[in-house]
């Protein structure tokens, strides 16, 4: 007698999804925006003990479009963070959103954008995602230059940027639609970005480069049984030197310093006198 | 690394990061607003349900997570940071109180018609055991209920009942047979509309004002005996009682977090306020109160943290809740009085939290079992 195997797949059939993408998004480890920065004395780093972190707000945005798209198109979100230990913390919170999967790579050392970048290409190449979503910037030294740099190592189209048409208050936004749309041959993504008289819209071959602003979309928290299933989702150890990728620094930290407090405003009694001081005592119009 | 004291493990802590954004981005806010229109609105009871927040501890199969009591005392110690102790009771009431009987004792049938709903955030439950001349003293409570054919004729009113107004049903304690001291007590599901039960005016009170806080009267008020808890007379005092432990940590726990938050808002305080000519943390009469403090927040988390790892250990510890939740409460009440009192004449101004916070702490040392009665229970566990 031959025993017919029973097939181990769930009994209902996948649907077919429009078109299946690969996202990869980016996790940064970063100080708690609520938290105060203090500049050391010393001004060779910021005052560490007592610091609370979190998810680069910016990241967390594009893991959270990312899970959008692929809810709607079907695929997978696999998340990516560099740093030491304490960064899988993150990599675990992009898991209890609902990403797949994770890429650690361990390093300790400093690191400048070109570091952080190369880093990436090596995994964007080893992953082959069709997006990389990652924030435009990140709230712990605003550099905004990753996503470019990646973008540029990896020959690919970048749009700086994504924001969306939408109020993030509208139905829209509450039934979680994604703001990026892939087209329905799977070769191109549109993206809407904030320039300064307004909003443009962009059409980029896949596989292309987007990074987030803040009115992309609003994350959804990490819910508990997204937070019991993380705990079982894989995470990949890569180090710099598996990627064979050189971190050594070219941009260097010479020193940290406060910006200056700022002087208490005045009020001005009517509109004649701030005009006249806008013209004549800060000279702006 | 070792989460919470050695009782937490690394999954409640991420817990607790999301019941923290939820309440700093969705409660905190209008907390003050809620308290001033002595409500919240309902829809925080489906939101909550959305989160996943009123079934933590109960099964998949009414809608809960299952996830257990610990995932419980996490969102019951954030809640207590929320500023409102009027919202935290008012949804407390909801997961701890009203549906952990039914949880326990109800009948599959009773499951499915009032505890799936509440985990669902569609009906609002309260539990009905105060009566203007019992509380604590349950066997003393004179709400009957005679059985008549497949009904049971309620009489009685019950008092200060959290939800009362818009609960969708109570949990009502009744005498089933009153001439059988605790041995006649029954918990019996009423549900709002039923014919000749009627809510009495909502109660003005001291602190949890955004709570809704009810009179309730039955009067030949006929309640189904489907509607029997368990679906057996005389087991009303057991079924109190099961749920007792948990109501007191869980006020024991929202009282730690009520405490945390007061110290992180007058830590701040103390460094920004100044007075002749440097910060208040700058002398050291503040520093020393402010250290004192820390201390009696941290005596009263280990106790509290001791009771709740003996109860979710499976352990009846009742001397040891009582502990707690009498020191937290009442650190909580003398921690407020003394940011209240760091505060200055700020401290007495209604546009200041600290206020809120003073008078939400008193309800603690009362509500759930005054602490007289926990010092009482604590004596009789000693054995005198």
């Amino acid at each position: 007698m031959v025993d017919v195997p029973v097939s181990c797949r769930s009994r209902e059939y996948p649907l077919f999804k429009e078109k299946d993408v690969k996202i990869l998004v980016t996790a940064k480890r970063v100080e708690d925006p609520e938290s105060k920065i203090k500049v050391k004395p010393d001004g060779s780093d910021i005052v560490r003990e007592g610091l609370k972190y979190k998810i680069n707000p910016f990241d967390e945005i594009g893991v959270e479009e990312g899970l959008r798209l692929v809810a709607k198109h079907g695929g997978e979100v696999v998340v990516v963070s560099i740093g030491g230990k304490e960064v899988q913390e993150q990599l675990r919170h992009a898991l209890a959103m609902g990403a797949q999967r994770a890429v650690w790579v361990n390093h300790t050392g400093a690191l400048d954008q070109m570091g952080v970048a190369g880093l990436l290409q090596k995994v964007v190449e080893k992953e082959k995602p069709d997006l990389v979503v990652l924030g435009k910037q990140s709230i712990d030294d605003d550099q905004n230059q990753v996503g470019q740099y990646l973008a540029e190592y990896l020959g690919w189209g970048q749009a700086t940027f994504a924001s969306k048409v939408e109020s993030l208050e509208s139905e829209q936004e509450k039934s979680k639609t994604p703001a990026l749309q892939v087209g329905a041959d799977g070769k191109t993504v549109q993206v809407v970005r904030e320039v300064d008289n307004g909003l443009a819209t962009l059409e980029c071959q896949l596989p292309a480069v987007v990074t987030t602003d803040l009115r992309l979309n609003l994350p959804r928290y990490a819910s508990l049984p997204g937070i019991m299933k993380a705990k079982s989702k894989p995470i990949e150890e890569l180090t710099p030197e598996k990627l064979g990728v050189d971190v050594t620094p070219k941009v260097q930290v010479v020193k940290l310093a406060s910006p200056p407090e700022r002087k208490a405003g005045i009020k001005v009694p009517d509109v004649a006198t701030l005009v006249d001081k806008l013209r004549n005592e800060a000279k702006v119009v | 690394m070792l989460h919470g004291y050695g009782l937490y493990e690394e999954e409640h802590e991420a817990f607790r990061r999301t019941v923290r954004a939820v309440v700093e981005k969705e409660l905190k806010p209008s907390a003050s607003q809620w308290e001033e229109q002595e409500e919240f609105p309902r829809e925080l009871f489906t939101r909550f349900a959305e989160l996943g927040f009123l079934g933590l501890k109960y099964p998949e199969a009414y809608g809960g997570t299952e996830a257990g009591e610990l995932y419980e005392a996490v969102l019951l110690e954030e809640l207590g940071r929320c500023g409102s102790g009027g919202v935290a009771a008012g949804l407390g009431a909801q997961f701890t109180i009203a549906t952990g009987p039914l949880h326990k004792y109800g009948t599959e049938e009773q499951k499915q018609r009032f505890l799936a709903p509440a985990i669902r955030g569609e009906k609002v439950g309260a539990l009905g055991i105060t009566e203007p001349d019992a509380g604590s003293d349950v066997a003393g409570l004179r709400t009957t209920a005679r059985r008549e054919g497949d009904c049971y004729i309620v009489n009685g009113s019950k008092t200060y009942i959290t939800n009362g107004v818009r609960a969708d049903f109570v949990v009502l304690a009744v005498k089933t047979n009153p001439e059988a001291g605790r041995k006649g007590l029954s918990l019996l599901v009423v549900e709002k509309g039923t014919p000749g039960f009627s809510v009495g005016r909502k109660l003005k009170k001291l602190g949890w004002r955004a709570s809704d806080t009810a009179e309730l009267f039955f009067e030949d008020c006929r309640v189904p005996v489907a509607n029997l808890l368990g679906g057996v007379e005389g087991q009303g005092f057991p079924q109190i009682m099961g749920n007792f432990q948990w109501e007191r940590l869980s006020l024991a726990l929202g009282a730690l977090g009520s405490m945390e938050e007061m110290l992180e808002v007058i830590l701040a305080h103390v460094r920004e306020r100044r007075a002749f000519g440097q910060a208040l943390s700058g002398f050291q009469v503040v520093r020393h109160r402010i250290a004192d403090m820390a201390t009696a927040f941290e005596a009263a988390r280990q106790l509290t943290y001791h009771a709740l790892r003996l109860h979710v250990g499976g352990e009846y510890a009742i001397a040891q809740t009582s502990m707690a939740k009498k020191v937290a409460t009442e650190t909580c009440c003398r921690i407020a009085d003394e940011c209240l009192q760091l505060h200055g004449g700020a401290g007495y101004m209604m546009e200041y939290d600290i206020q809120r916070h003073w008078r939400d702490a008193r309800l603690g040392p009362i509500g759930g079992g005054t602490s007289e009665i926990m010092t009482e229970i604590i004596a009789k566990q000693l054995g005198l």
